[in-house]
Order: C-alpha cells, then structure tokens, then sequence
C-alpha cells in the first residue's frame, strides 16, 4: 500500500509537469492545427536561461525563474512570427516539418552553444520531505503539484470567462468566423503561443528541479511525453491535455514501482497505441460529425 | 452605402468573379440570386477579406475597405452572416452573441441588443445556456444572424440564410429579415431560394458564373421571363 500511494504521488509529481507543457502542445493544436514539434525544446531554452541567469549574470533565483519564462515565451512567439506564420495557408505537412526543423535547429545551436556536457540546474531545493504515516513527500512534488494545479485552474478561468480567452475559442473553432466578429487572428495566435510557452517556461522550472542536469536535448523526452498526454487527452482540448498528463504520469510511475523502470516508457506508448485504437480522438475527444 | 466596382476574385488560375459592380443604398434589401457556383458567396467573402481581391474597389460608407484588414471591417458597421451559419458550436448561444459584439466597449448597449436579438428569437433566450452545437438548423440560423446583429450594424450581409431548412422556418427567417431591415438596418442577401429572396427585396441582381447578367428592380425581375424559367421555376 504504502508503495502504491508513493508511486500515486510520484505520479501525480511527473503527471503535472506533463500537463503543463501538454497544455502548449494542445492550445496551439487547438488554434493553428499546428503540432509544435519545438515545444519540448522550450524547456531547454528556459533551462539554459536559468544556468546563464544565475551562474553568469548572479541573479537571483527568483529573478533567474521570471527571466527565463519570460526569454520562453519570446522564443515561443518569434518562432511562430518566423516560422509558422508565413505558412499558415500552405498545405498543413509543411508547416509539420518546419516546427521538426525549427526544433533541430533548437537543439543543434545550443549543442554549438553549450557544447553536450550537461550542466548542473543551479536551483534546488533543500527542504526536509514531509511524513504522512510511512508515506514521505518531497517539497518539490508538492511545489510542482501545487504551481500546476494553480496554473492550470487560472488558465482555465482565463480561456472561459476573459474576453480574451474566449476569443482564443472562437479562432480554434472557426478562424474565418473569428474574423467576421472583429477578432484579430494574429494577435490571438501570438497570444495563444505566449501563453503556451509561459506554462512551458514554469514547467521547465519544475521539471529541472526534479531533474537537475542541463543540457541540448533535455527537452526532448519530456516533449514527446507531454505530446502523448495531449494526444491520450484529446488533442485541442485543454481539460484533454491536464487528464492526459496525471494519466500518463501516474501510468508511468506505477510502472516503475510494480513492473520495471525500463519498462515504463513501453507501457506508456503502449497505453496511446490502446486509446488511439479505440478512441482515435482521444479520451475526452469526439469524432468530428458533419453535419449537413 | 456599398459600392463594389470591377471585382475581379481568383481561386488560383480560376477566375470567380469577373469584374462586377453593383451598389447597395441605405435602407435598402438588395439581393443577389444565382445558381450554385455563380459566384454569390465569393462576392460577399471578398468583401468581407475571407478572399482576397485581385482588382477592382469596394467602398463602404465612402471608405475604401480594400485598405483595411479583414478583422477591422466590422468596426465600420457592417456585418457578414456567413453560409452554413458558422456558430462556435463548443461556446454557449450566450457567448456565440457576445463574440458578436466583439467589437464593441459599451457593455449597456450590447446588453440591450442582446435583449432585441432575444425578442427577435425568443427560443434562443430559452436556450442561451445550451451550446450552439445542440441547437437545430433552424436555431443555429437564428443565432447567426443574431450574433451579427450583436455588432449593431448599419449593413447586415447574409449569405444563404434559408440553405437546408424547413419551409415554415424559411418564412420564419425571411421575416425576421424584413423586421431587420425596418429597425433601419441595411441588408444585401445572397440566396438560391429566389422566390423568397425577390419576395422580400427591394433590388435584385442576377450573377451567371462570375459576372451580372441582369439587374433591376425586385418586381422586374419576378416578371421577367429568363429570371422566372432559370430561377422561379415558373413559365
């Protein structure tokens, strides 16, 4: 028992970090139909921003965290200026390949730039885990849960009732009818991949204080998990991509404690080839119906 | 009010539309009917910026709309009710209507309009909660058309308001077009459904694959005798 609710809470530790950057993979989907393939490599860049913030320029870790999220969502938003947006009317596969080359790209400039030697995370945090009868839980799961939870219940608010927000909906659903209400798609998409790259940055955060080594492609794996969460979900559908996240997380943890740790990524793909089979569109996904 | 001048539209190496001109007075329902293909949803999409226009002027209340992006032009008044209705079918029919009124910052003569869209359509005020996907045809017609009223329009453009729907609502419809235009508000409607568009029009023009073969008055043309073999099915 006391290993179950253990690996529960590692579970819902890495589940969270998976919602967070499914969260971007799943807006951006939902707007521009678009899989952002350079999502993952986001968290390096914020990851980076915090080695170069804090070991270079001496900020402080606060600071260091605020300044990389930020130096993500400029990213975020001039890779969509750059590279997306002069081929939103071209046929969807180019787009698909671009965002595989813009996130090579990503990854082979800061193997230029930092060279493949991992670097240490230089935030931790030293904080005596709490006990709960034999169950201990780190500080850190509960920050990541906690920061999550946080996050993604104010971007839940922030998509339903701001006049933003809903505006993001009305382009995701139908952009030409978006148009026809005054909606100025550009700005809705700039603020779609800001807002993905922000939850990015924070996931970044989380996700190398777990794992404090640094380097190229450290976002690769986390990319690809959180990609899967979003797609287990329902891609496009920003609850989807929170389900698919603790799912997956929790999914993989379980694994690891019960069966075997190298048998964990294998369970996970293995789940999505399931759910593809028998829900192509994902847990909470429908198939679109036409309607004549 | 409207004036569109030598428009030329190309889907590619196609060309759409082939230099047309045509004007809309204020006050007025102007129609243009024509079979399927003739052109009549792109004429309304050019003007709208949903496709862009390769020559020719449209000006709008003496502004030239070429010049302004497509998400601006329904800042100056004018509004498109586009085919196949096009709600946001995950939002509720509540906020289908105040992403019609986008556009606008005073929220006590949104909410009045959103009281006359309500009179207008008193079903959609029982199911402003629902989800516009769950609303009938018929309904989700209705909230297309009130979403574009939303933004208080001096120009209402309505592409196919009767397309697959029952008899009963087609009058329904083109009833509440009538009530429309007499609140003071202009209406250029595209529509298969001649009978019922020459019904209600003022001024009509006819559009044979990309270009204005006959205009005139409403009444002219119900008697005219190609109109009434090619689009009333009557001789």
């Amino acid at each position: 028992m006391t290993l179950f609710i253990s690996q529960l809470i590692n579970g819902l530790h890495v589940g969270s970090i998976y919602a967070l950057i499914a969260l971007g993979y799943t807006m951006v989907y939902g707007i521009i139909r678009l899989i952002n393939f350079a999502h993952g490599d986001i968290l390096m860049i914020g990851a980076y921003t915090v080695v170069i913030a804090i070991g270079s320029l001496g900020f402080s870790p606060v600071v260091a965290i605020i300044s990389s999220i930020a130096v993500c969502v400029l990213f975020g938003v001039l890779i969509e200026k750059v590279a997306y947006k002069p081929l939103r009317n071209s046929p969807k596969i180019s787009s698909l390949i671009t965002a595989i080359g813009v996130s090579m790209l990503l990854q082979n400039l800061a193997l230029l730039i930092f060279t493949p030697t991992p670097k240490p995370y230089p935030i931790s945090l030293n904080v005596e885990p709490i006990a709960l009868g034999s169950v201990h839980i780190s500080f850190t799961t509960m920050l990541t849960f906690g920061v999550s939870l946080l996050v993604m219940m104010a971007l839940q608010a922030f998509v339903l009732t701001s006049k933003a927000g809903k505006s993001m909906r009305a382009v995701s659903e139908d952009m030409d009818a978006a148009v026809l209400m005054g909606i100025n798609v550009n700005n809705t998409i700039t603020l779609t991949f800001a807002i993905g790259c922000a939850l990015a940055g924070i996931g970044s955060v989380l996700y190398c204080i777990a794992y404090p080594s640094v380097s190229p492609t450290l976002g690769s794996l986390p990319g690809v998990k959180a990609f899967i969460a979003a797609v287990l979900g329902g891609i496009g559908l920003i609850p989807g991509a929170v389900l698919g996240g603790f799912l997956l997380g929790i999914a993989e943890s379980l694994t690891k404690g019960y069966i075997s740790s190298k048998m964990s990524d294998a369970v996970v793909y293995g789940i999505l080839i399931v759910i593809l089979l028998f829900k192509p569109a994902g847990l909470l996904g429908k198939s679109i119906r036409e309607k004549v | 009010m409207l004036k569109v001048k030598d428009l030329s539209v190309y889907y590619g190496a196609i060309q759409a539309l082939k230099g047309i001109s045509f004007h809309v007075n204020e006050g007025e329902i102007v129609t243009l009917i024509g079979a399927n293909g003739a052109g009549k949803t792109t004429t309304l999409n050019a003007i709208s910026a949903l496709v862009p226009v390769k020559s020719g002027s449209i000006d709008f209340k003496n502004l030239n709309l070429l010049h302004l992006p497509a998400h601006e032009r329904i800042y100056n008044g004018m509004a498109h009710v586009p085919e196949g209705r096009r709600v946001f079918a995950r939002m509720s029919v509540k906020e289908n209507l105040e992403m019609g009124a986008f556009s606008r910052k005073d929220r006590n003569m949104v909410a009045q309009d959103a009281e006359r869209v309500y009179e207008h359509f008193p079903r959609l005020k029982e199911r402003r909660h629902q989800t516009a996907g769950t609303l009938s045809g018929g309904e989700q017609q209705m909230l297309a058309i009130g979403r574009a009223l939303m933004s208080n329009p001096s120009l209402i453009m309505m592409d196919e308001p009767s397309m697959g729907l029952a008899p009963i609502l087609v009058s329904e419809i083109f009833g509440i077009i009538n009530e429309i235009n007499n609140e003071g508000t202009t209406v250029l409607l595209v529509e298969q459904n001649a009978t019922m568009a020459l019904s209600v029009a003022d001024r009509a023009y006819v559009l044979e694959t990309g270009k204005i073969v006959l205009e005139g008055t409403a009444e002219e043309l119900s008697k005219n005798e190609a109109v009434k073999k090619a689009y009333l099915g009557t001789v």
